[in-house]
């Protein structure tokens, strides 16, 4: 029974390491999303935010500093991403795409430029990481200790996701941005300022897969590498699918997908089941999804297309 | 209409001050980083254009480029965007590279089996996307996505199966056999000194022409355009759009996936385990985008990139990160992809001059 408990505190530790950094990156793509800005570049907003969140606390040794400023690296490649789209009618996946060059390009070149050619930062001290919520309060191991004595922004980013659904069904803005990713036409006619919406939303989409990159390397890897993020941000984007375009939704689909990431940690390589298989589980479980529940999975109307003022 | 307003309207010009464009990024980007950027640029002139080997490279590190290139061109003279070259090309790869260790042949069968089994599987890859399109209406783009992870981790899986791995250790498969290889006759490999000269360049020219062919020259081609451009209206026209999207979006993923094969059997000779995607697919989306979608341009538009991957890679001679050649491509696509406003704008204005 013992055995039992300590490993679900392990298993629930590698989950609330596994899912913060999808949970950021998929609230902000439900942003975008929902305000009728398709955003693949979310994994190229996650990249530089991971490799700004980690250069900034490595230097200040702060992180939460570092945390902040990978939000705001992310919320840069947001704001091209809101030029192309909204201001030049550009074609959103197309768009998306070259932030996913210049994103990983930017991080890579930057650590490069920054770091002697080295292309991995090098290591941060604990001090310079996410802090700790509970430290000394539970015995090193046990199953209290596993659960609580996490990343507070683990809890943070779960309190988060209470916010957004708040922001979304109980705001003005929420109903604002739900409906110029509908039908911007008719909220132009009523005075709803569409490009400011959804400026907003992508920008902000942006800001929170910047935080997501950067909790990856402030509290999980404690450095940056290129191969750091790899996938994690498509991963937000499955899980805004599955979840039905709804924070809620992409809520429990980023626990199912942390439970996978946290299963990949927990058994490592040369195991009976291949990391490789328990890798693929996000990406099969969408398209079944998208294929099974398609009627209720329905993509917010007006998205990826573009919505030029009539001059 | 007036020659100027012929070049404001041609697609040539947006590209041109694109590409302009990403260069001048780029060596802003080297001069924050305290490189000269004159340094940095004629680094990567002399790495692409210093022997005539360098150039035969370029044109080995375009073939496959070229391939994926024609797939998403292709798909957008068809009214499909095929993001997903990227996994069609990894399982074209990855059965190529099966069929190559497992089957024991003379080259003559060899080869032709290993290109059929990579169209086939991109072309498969592709096909299972439409279907789900077609009879399911799922958004492509978003399956397309979620295919290329599959694809990247399925590789990853395949790498490491017994029968296909490396024999003591290493990340990597097993070296293809001889004779499932396209590599040039030695005394060429010889003359040119580049030592994985092979065919895939001519190959990727000869694709080029029939999906040129196919696109303007036979009826099925004009079918596919029409769904491509107006899916309504082609079906108003009796035209089984369906049909068409499927046929589409299999002959693109064969495309992507024999430039995998040509990757393999003339390039690398194996495939090793990824940390992260090779990115072969998202080239070749850069690569129909500055060529406009003409397969022919194609040709050219993948020698470019070719040329800068394989010359971006001796920057770090001059200290320059090759990464820089990412971004000066992001920094192309991006403008490309809002260049269609910058036409609106020139053009109106050319006609209030004409008033």
């Amino acid at each position: 029974m013992d055995v039992l408990i300590r490993n679900l505190g392990l298993l629930i530790n590698a989950i609330l390491i596994a899912t913060p950094p999808l949970l950021l990156a998929a609230l902000g793509s439900c942003f975008s999303e929902r305000s009728g800005v398709v955003n693949i570049g979310i994994e190229g907003m996650m990249t530089i935010g991971a490799f700004i969140g980690a250069c900034v606390a490595y230097f200040s040794g702060n992180g939460w500093l570092g945390f902040f400023a990978g939000g705001l690296s992310g919320a840069v490649l947001g704001v091209i991403h809101a030029i192309a789209c909204i201001q030049f009618g550009a074609d959103q996946t197309i768009s998306g795409t070259a932030i996913n060059f210049i994103g990983p390009g930017l991080a890579v070149f930057l650590c490069k430029a920054i770091f002697d050619n080295s292309s991995d930062s090098p290591a941060l001290d604990t001090a310079a990481k996410l802090p700790k919520m509970f430290e000394g309060v539970f015995k090193s191991g046990s199953f209290g200790y596993n659960v609580f004595s996490t990343y507070s922004v683990a809890y943070l980013s779960f309190i988060l996701v209470l916010v957004v659904w708040f922001v979304f069904y109980k705001t003005k803005f929420g109903m604002h941005l739900r409906a110029v990713g509908e039908h911007p036409q008719a909220c132009a006619t009523l005075g709803v300022n569409v490009y400011l919406t959804r400026y907003i939303c992508v920008i902000l989409s942006g800001f929170l897969a910047g935080l997501g990159g950067a909790f990856v390397t402030l509290a999980t890897v404690s450095q940056f590498r290129p191969a750091v993020i790899v996938g994690q941000g498509f991963i937000a984007i499955a899980a805004v699918i599955f979840g039905k375009f709804k924070p809620q939704g992409a809520f429990k689909a980023c626990l199912l997908f942390g439970l996978c990431n946290g299963i990949k940690a927990l058994l490592g390589a040369g195991n009976a089941v291949s990391p490789n298989l328990v890798s693929m589980i996000p990406y099969v479980v969408t398209i079944l999804a998208l294929v099974f529940v398609v009627g209720s999975t329905r993509v917010p109307a007006a998205n990826g297309k573009p919505f030029l003022k009539a001059r | 209409m007036s020659k100027k307003n012929s070049i404001l309207s041609s697609n040539a010009f947006y590209t041109l001050i694109s590409i302009v464009i990403g260069f001048i990024v780029g060596a802003i980007l080297l001069s924050i980083a305290k490189i000269n950027p004159l340094d940095a640029y004629k680094q990567l002139f002399n790495g692409v254009f210093g022997k005539p080997k360098f150039m035969v490279w370029c044109l080995i590190y375009a073939a496959p480029l070229i391939f994926t290139g024609l797939s998403v061109a292709f798909s957008f003279k068809t009214g499909v965007f095929n993001i997903g070259a990227e996994g069609q090309f990894v399982v074209g790869s990855l059965t190529a590279c099966v069929l190559g260790i497992l089957i024991k042949a003379p080259a003559i069968i060899h080869v032709p089996l290993c290109f059929i089994g990579a169209a086939l599987a991109g072309g498969i890859w592709g096909a299972i996307v439409g279907v789900l399109k077609i009879k399911k209406g799922v958004n492509e783009v978003l399956s397309y996505i979620m295919f290329n992870w599959i694809a990247f981790y399925l590789s990853n899986f395949v790498v490491n199966l017994g029968i296909i791995h490396k024999d003591g250790g290493g990340e990597a498969t097993k070296d293809i056999a001889e004779t499932a290889r396209i590599l040039a006759p030695k005394s060429i490999i010889a003359a040119t000194g580049a030592s994985a000269t092979n065919y895939g360049f001519i190959l990727a020219i000869i694709f080029a022409v029939i999906v040129w062919f196919i696109i303007n020259r036979t009826t099925l081609g004009f079918k596919l355009r029409a769904v491509g451009f107006s899916n309504t209206a082609a079906q108003y026209a009796g035209i089984d759009t369906g049909k068409s999207f499927l046929t589409a979006m299999a002959f693109s993923g064969a495309l992507a996936g024999i430039g995998g094969a040509v990757q393999l059997m003339g390039m690398s000779g194996r495939i090793s385990q990824f940390s992260g995607q090779e990115g072969y697919g998202f080239q070749g989306i850069t690569v129909a985008l500055i060529a406009s979608s003409n397969p022919i341009a194609c040709i050219f538009a993948g020698i470019f990139y070719g040329a800068m991957k394989y010359g971006g890679g001796k920057l770090s001679l001059v200290n320059a990160p090759a990464e820089v050649v990412d971004i000066i491509m992001g920094i192309i696509i991006l403008f490309i992809a809002i260049s269609s406003l910058f036409k609106n704008i020139f053009l109106n204005h050319g006609k209030k001059g004409a008033v």
